[in-house]
């Protein structure tokens, strides 16, 4: 198939030049001038928080188009944690990555477990499970902010890094279990069988057999679980309300509605929250496409 | 499997009635010990459905139940104003940043490096936390010391306008906030729909002439439409239940004329202090959240959504 495509496309341009000859470097053109354009399109936003967060303090309301005098004294700072503002800086990353890696944990679990039902063990009624987490997954997250403050509240968990750990697991295991269940079909159910002649029990065909051959699928969705959990902004303002719970989201917000905002802190202190997962999207990239594809869904 | 069915049964012939008749129930082509096998590896997902999915949507329809926070939200001129904006959102925004999508994974399947290496770039927004953009796009709106005002300024000499403090601007440029964070999205999502499209295909169309815009209206777009359509439902109900766009960039400001129904309910509830309301105001969404869900429902359970 291959051959054929670049056996034929070479040719057709070829007679195409020939007869007009002008015709590629305008199409070059045209193209480096929408690249141009889209660049500039997506890097403004991005630049800005830079352009920020290298000022001076004194130079962020002078209207500049670039720092006049750039420094890196703002991150120096946010790093030290040398401003109140920033106080407790590395104690928030610490809890937005206690959050993350635990959602991604109980997410990876709970959806191999429940795929593995799902797709391997022929259980009665297991469309029901399946059709409750598609039903979850099609509710819109905010929609449930308001009870949820009032639930955790009864079981107990108000202020608890539990909390959102389990409001995002909640919305994380349907598209695990959606994305397990489509990876699984790709595994040969007669590994299963071979095992159980010889006598392996479920648990450990799912042990042995199930999770090694799952990884790729786990790769993508442990990294959507992680950035889901990391990105939230909403249920970590509701349900975590002292200082040693904060995250460093709910820190920007604050910094946001307060009078006097040092915003080259506040922009220092996003741009270093930003780096992360861009870090990890680049990383597995190949292996989110690839999820995100299968399920055709979820940012 | 029909032999572990009779071992099922046979197995099932010293066991209890009862305990035959609920393996039976549950066990589909199970034998003996595996239907307990998977019922325990089901615990997990059914605690976690039961506590945090049915109980948190049975409290938030019973606070919604109340027929006074209807009357009160109707009569409420923000209110109004917000089901405008959020139908502005899923109406203009939705098909807006869908449509541009479509457009671009064209773009992008081209193989030259410039195109190549964009798209690397081009990711970006989808990839960095949406709080940090939006706090940048709020800054750079600012009328007095924003980047677009300076960069207007710098180029032309005038002084732009306080985006923020008109209804319709803040609102138009929350939308290009929201367009830009979720364009880059929909466009990977396309663009490996594209991808998918066998390149035999586009040849042998070729010979029967289809080329230029015949090529995309005949071969692509039907072969990429029940994607585009699950894509557009899926993107309606995130829209709606979008919180962080309105609540960064404009704040619902000025003068509350720029709300959302999911910025509104949380104003309602935690601001304002009456949960009862901004139940309300989430759950009349759901005259048009609840077709959607079933239509999109329907189509991921069917169609097995291969790229």
């Amino acid at each position: 198939m291959s051959a054929t495509t670049l056996g034929h496309v070479p040719a057709e341009r070829r007679r195409s030049t020939r007869r007009r000859p002008w015709r590629r470097p305008i199409a070059v053109a045209v193209e480096s001038v929408i690249c141009l354009v889209i660049l500039v399109w997506t890097l403004t936003p991005l630049y800005t928080m830079f352009e920020v967060a290298l000022e001076q303090k004194d130079d962020i309301f002078s209207g500049n188009l670039w720092p006049a005098s750039p420094t890196l004294g703002g991150f120096w700072t946010v790093l030290t944690q040398d401003y109140w503002y920033v106080a407790h800086f590395w104690h928030e990353m610490g809890n937005s990555l206690i959050i993350g890696a635990a959602t991604c944990a109980l997410t990876l679990a709970i959806g191999t477990l429940t795929s593995f039902v799902l797709g391997r063990l022929r259980l009665r009624y297991s469309w029901l499970v399946s059709n409750a987490a598609l039903l979850t997954y099609v509710i819109p997250m905010s929609f449930l902010a308001i009870p949820f403050y009032r639930v955790m509240q009864n079981y107990g968990l108000a202020d608890n890094l539990w909390a959102v750990i389990f409001v995002e697991v909640t919305f994380a295991t349907p598209y695990a279990i959606f994305i397990f269940q489509q990876y699984g079909t790709s595994i040969p159910i007669e590994l299963d069988e071979a095992a159980r002649i010889d006598g392996a029990s479920p648990w450990a065909i799912y042990w042995r057999i199930y999770l090694p051959l799952m990884k790729p699928a786990m790769v993508a969705v442990g990294t959507y679980a992680l950035l889901l959990a990391w990105n939230e902004y909403l249920y970590m303002f509701l349900l975590l309300s002292s200082d040693t719970h904060m995250t460093v989201p709910v820190a920007l917000g604050q910094f946001l509605n307060s009078d006097e905002a040092p915003w080259n802190l506040m922009m220092a202190t996003a741009v270093i929250y930003a780096v992360p997962p861009v870090v990890i999207y680049y990383a597995f990239r190949k292996h989110m496409t690839a999820g995100l594809t299968m399920g055709g869904v979820k940012g | 499997m029909d032999g572990s069915v009779d071992t099922a049964a046979l197995a099932g012939v010293e066991a209890p009635r009862s305990r035959v008749r609920a393996r039976r129930l549950w066990g589909g082509g199970l034998q003996g010990s595996d239907v307990n096998w998977a019922l325990a590896f089901l615990v997990p997902y059914t605690a976690v459905f039961l506590l945090f999915v049915v109980y948190p949507v049975g409290y938030g329809l019973y606070l919604g139940s109340n027929p006074e926070s209807y009357v009160a939200l109707f009569h409420d001129p923000v209110y109004l104003k917000t089901v405008v904006n959020t139908l502005i959102y899923l109406a203009i925004g939705v098909n807006l940043h869908l449509f541009g999508a479509l457009l671009l994974s064209g773009f992008f399947t081209r193989k030259s490096w410039r195109v190549r290496s964009l798209l690397l770039v081009y990711i970006l927004p989808w990839a960095v936390p949406a709080i940090p953009t939006f706090i940048a796009f709020h800054w750079m709106l600012n009328g007095e010391w924003g980047f677009i005002n300076n960069a207007l300024y710098a180029v032309t000499g005038l002084d732009g306008p306080s985006w923020l403090n008109y209804r319709w601007l803040a609102l138009g440029s929350s939308l290009v906030a929201y367009i830009w964070k979720w364009m880059p999205f929909w466009t990977v999502i396309l663009l490996a729909g594209r991808m998918a499209i066998p390149q035999e295909l586009y040849e042998s169309a070729a010979v029967d002439g289809a080329v230029g815009l015949k090529r995309f209206t005949c071969v692509t777009f039907p072969l990429l439409a029940n994607l585009y359509l699950i894509c557009t439902l899926l993107s309606t109900i995130w829209t709606l239940g979008d919180f962080n766009t309105i609540y960064f960039v404009t704040g619902g400001g000025p003068s509350l004329s720029t709300h959302v129904l999911a910025t509104l309910g949380f104003r309602d509830a935690f601001e304002v202090d009456n949960p009862q309301l901004g139940m309300a105001a989430v759950m009349s969404a759901l005259p048009l959240l609840i077709p959607l869900v079933i239509v999109l429902m329907r189509k991921l359970a069917k169609t097995e959504v291969q790229l």
